[in-house]
């Protein structure tokens, strides 16, 4: 019988491995194998180790994650599906010393929020976004989402993402990118260790991008969604490997003079 | 303050500077646009937050964002526009904080026109948007009203928690009258129990429209319902003219309520015993005082400038007491007091009926004329 035992604070005082101080006491409702926890495990880390979980103000999509600020020990919204950056924008306009991150998925961002997103970073406004893509709709159950990839099999696309009548991916890094207010767009993933350290040291730059003031910043992830890909966890972060990072290669895609020039 | 000519919407954007606005998002739309350009010059001179957004929905989005900080936030639009914020007027809504938005009304359907209208009556009082709420929506006639009720705004929606909409028309927003603006006030940052403000040495809060639950939800919906029935109580406002000795009672809202109060008196004048009444609160609308009204008078008129929105609500008020007519101009067509006192007579002279449907009646001595 296993017995669950509660960690006092000494036994806490000793772990090398606890819950950040940013994330609240609870379980999260995500699938088993999603990469939304590491990508929330992340954030969470981050807002620890610079020490602004008091000072930050975060803002929740319409998706899988429109839970999120259940699990942020932060003061936190949840905004329209789409409108994040919207939502965003006007909380940092009267708040300015604060740090506001939005973190959305790709139906969400690529897709219905299309014009809020990019016109975000056009204006350069200093928030970060956390950019989940993993090439689906979870919520509504595995429908086709911007970032589908050519031949990808989606409820809403059964027979396999015919580009001929359903279009192709968005690459929303690469469009980013080419807006003068972005300071920070990189795409990283979170298929295996090395690239989530690489992910993880990404999101921390973009909330020091957001403290220094140099601009909009963005870090897409590329995920996992094993349910709705009808695969195990191990299968799906292969297929991430295999299939999603050459349609969306990771790399820094802005990273202005300034920014390259953040130490922490 | 001296009195100055000064144009509605100008007027508007600089009470709600003086009443203590703080973010002002927009998008340009005739006949509204003098007010966002005010505030585009002038929010940035004070240190305040003006955004020109990239869209209606964008515009409202980023006024909820701003408003779930606690601070004083507002949007304007004419009527397509307001449309499209209509999904941002829910959410707002359903997540229980304090906006305001003025609506310089057009005609329409569809793209309409620039005229003045007063075609968004039913949407602003029904809420706009999707879900179980209730707007405070106030009506000005003149400038000066138009200024009063900026602040207003602004108090009715943070007692409440709720949107407060000014429904003014394109000729509200356009006509420049003298006008008293109020002495400006020092901002007076709050932190509100539940803004999500960043604060530090407090528990973490929270602010959403998501209740999962179907019993959390229905909890949600009585809460905004038993707060409606607050403002109902306490909220009513309107405006009386030549009520007391009234044998015929005009309804109207807006600019239609300014031009009848010209009818009334030409009729006045010829010794016609007939008053005005006019809402200022559309919603909640004043029914108390339309009830003992009912009693009392031999028959209504409404006038509107739509074809007949405010009507369902004095015909629910009346409920079948006295004969109601209808007169409308639709399309931003705005009426002569002339035609009003022409309907004035022909109520006079009429055998009126209450079983008959005003606005059906209307329309074939429209479409005749």
């Amino acid at each position: 019988m296993v017995t669950l035992i509660k960690p006092t604070f000494a036994m806490e005082q000793n772990a090398v491995y606890c819950r950040p101080q940013a994330f609240t006491d609870v379980s999260t409702h995500y699938c088993p194998g999603c990469t939304h926890g590491v990508a929330h495990r992340l954030i969470g880390e981050v807002i620890d180790e610079m020490g602004i979980r008091e000072n930050t103000v975060g803002v929740a999509p319409v998706g899988c994650s429109v839970f999120a600020y259940n699990y942020f020990n932060t003061d936190f919204v949840e905004a329209a599906h789409g409108r994040a950056p919207a939502m965003a924008t006007g909380i940092k306009r009267v708040l300015p010393d604060k740090v506001v991150f939005s973190y959305q998925g790709d139906g969400d961002l690529a897709s219905i929020g299309m014009a809020e997103i990019m016109h975000a970073a056009a204006r350069g406004e200093h928030i970060t976004v956390i950019f989940i893509n993993n090439a689906i709709y979870g919520m509504t159950g595995g429908q086709m989402a911007p970032t589908s990839l050519p031949g990808m099999k989606t409820t809403s696309s059964p027979n396999g993402r015919d580009v001929e009548t359903q279009g192709y991916p968005v690459r929303m890094a690469e469009m980013l990118a080419q807006m003068d207010g972005a300071g920070y767009v990189v795409r990283r993933s979170l298929h295996d260790p090395a690239n989530i350290r690489k992910a993880k040291k990404a999101i921390r730059t973009a909330f020091e991008v957001q403290q220094h003031g140099l601009g909009f910043s963005l870090v897409e992830l590329l995920s996992t969604c094993p349910t709705n890909w009808g695969m195990t966890p191990v299968d799906a972060l292969g297929w991430v490997n295999e299939h999603m990072i050459p349609a969306f290669p990771l790399g820094d895609y802005k990273v202005s003079p300034a920014v390259a020039q953040i130490k922490f | 303050m001296a009195r100055e000519l000064i144009k509605g919407n100008v007027a508007m954007a600089e009470s709600a500077i003086r009443y203590g606005l703080e973010a002002y998002f927009g998008y340009p739309i005739t006949p509204q646009t003098e007010l966002l350009e005010h505030l585009a010059k002038r929010m940035p001179e004070l240190g305040r937050a003006f955004v020109q957004a990239e869209s209606e929905v964008a515009a409202i989005n980023m006024v909820y964002g701003a408003a779930c900080t606690g601070v004083r936030v507002m949007t304007s639009s004419s009527s397509p526009g307001v449309s499209l914020m209509s999904e941002g007027i829910s959410y707002i809504a359903g997540t229980e904080i304090p906006a305001v938005l003025i609506n310089v009304m057009r005609g329409g359907p569809g793209l309409g026109n620039i005229a003045p209208a007063q075609s968004d009556y039913n949407q602003a009082v029904r809420g706009g948007g999707h879900g179980d709420y209730r707007n405070i929506v106030l009506a000005p006639a003149s400038v000066q009203e138009a200024i009063d009720l900026v602040g207003l705004s602004f108090d009715l929606a943070e007692k409440y928690r709720t949107i407060a909409m000014i429904l003014a028309d394109g000729s509200i927003g356009q006509m420049m009258e003298p006008a008293e603006l109020p002495e400006m006030r020092p901002i007076q940052r709050k932190d509100p129990e539940w803004a999500t403000n960043g604060n530090p040495n407090r528990p973490r809060r929270q602010l959403t429209s998501i209740y999962l639950e179907p019993h959390d939800e229905e909890i949600t919906n009585l809460r905004l319902l038993k707060r409606w029935q607050d403002i109902q109580t306490n909220e009513v406002r309107y405006k009386e003219y030549y009520l007391d000795d009234a044998d015929y009672v005009i309804v109207g809202f807006g600019t239609a309520g300014r031009i009848a109060l010209s009818a009334v008196r030409a009729a006045r004048a010829k010794g016609i015993k007939v008053g005005l009444l006019r809402p200022i609160t559309l919603s909640p609308f004043p029914v108390a005082v339309m009830d003992e009204l009912s009693q009392r008078a031999k028959a209504f008129l409404v006038v509107e400038m739509n074809t007949g929105q405010m009507l369902d609500d004095v015909r629910m008020a009346v409920r079948g007491r006295a004969p109601i007519e209808f007169y409308g101009r639709p399309g931003g067509v705005v009426p002569f007091p002339d035609e009003i006192m022409s309907e004035i007579e022909r109520m006079t002279h009429a055998k009126l009926n209450s079983q008959t449907d005003p606005r059906m009646a209307w329309l074939e001595r429209a479409l005749a004329r």
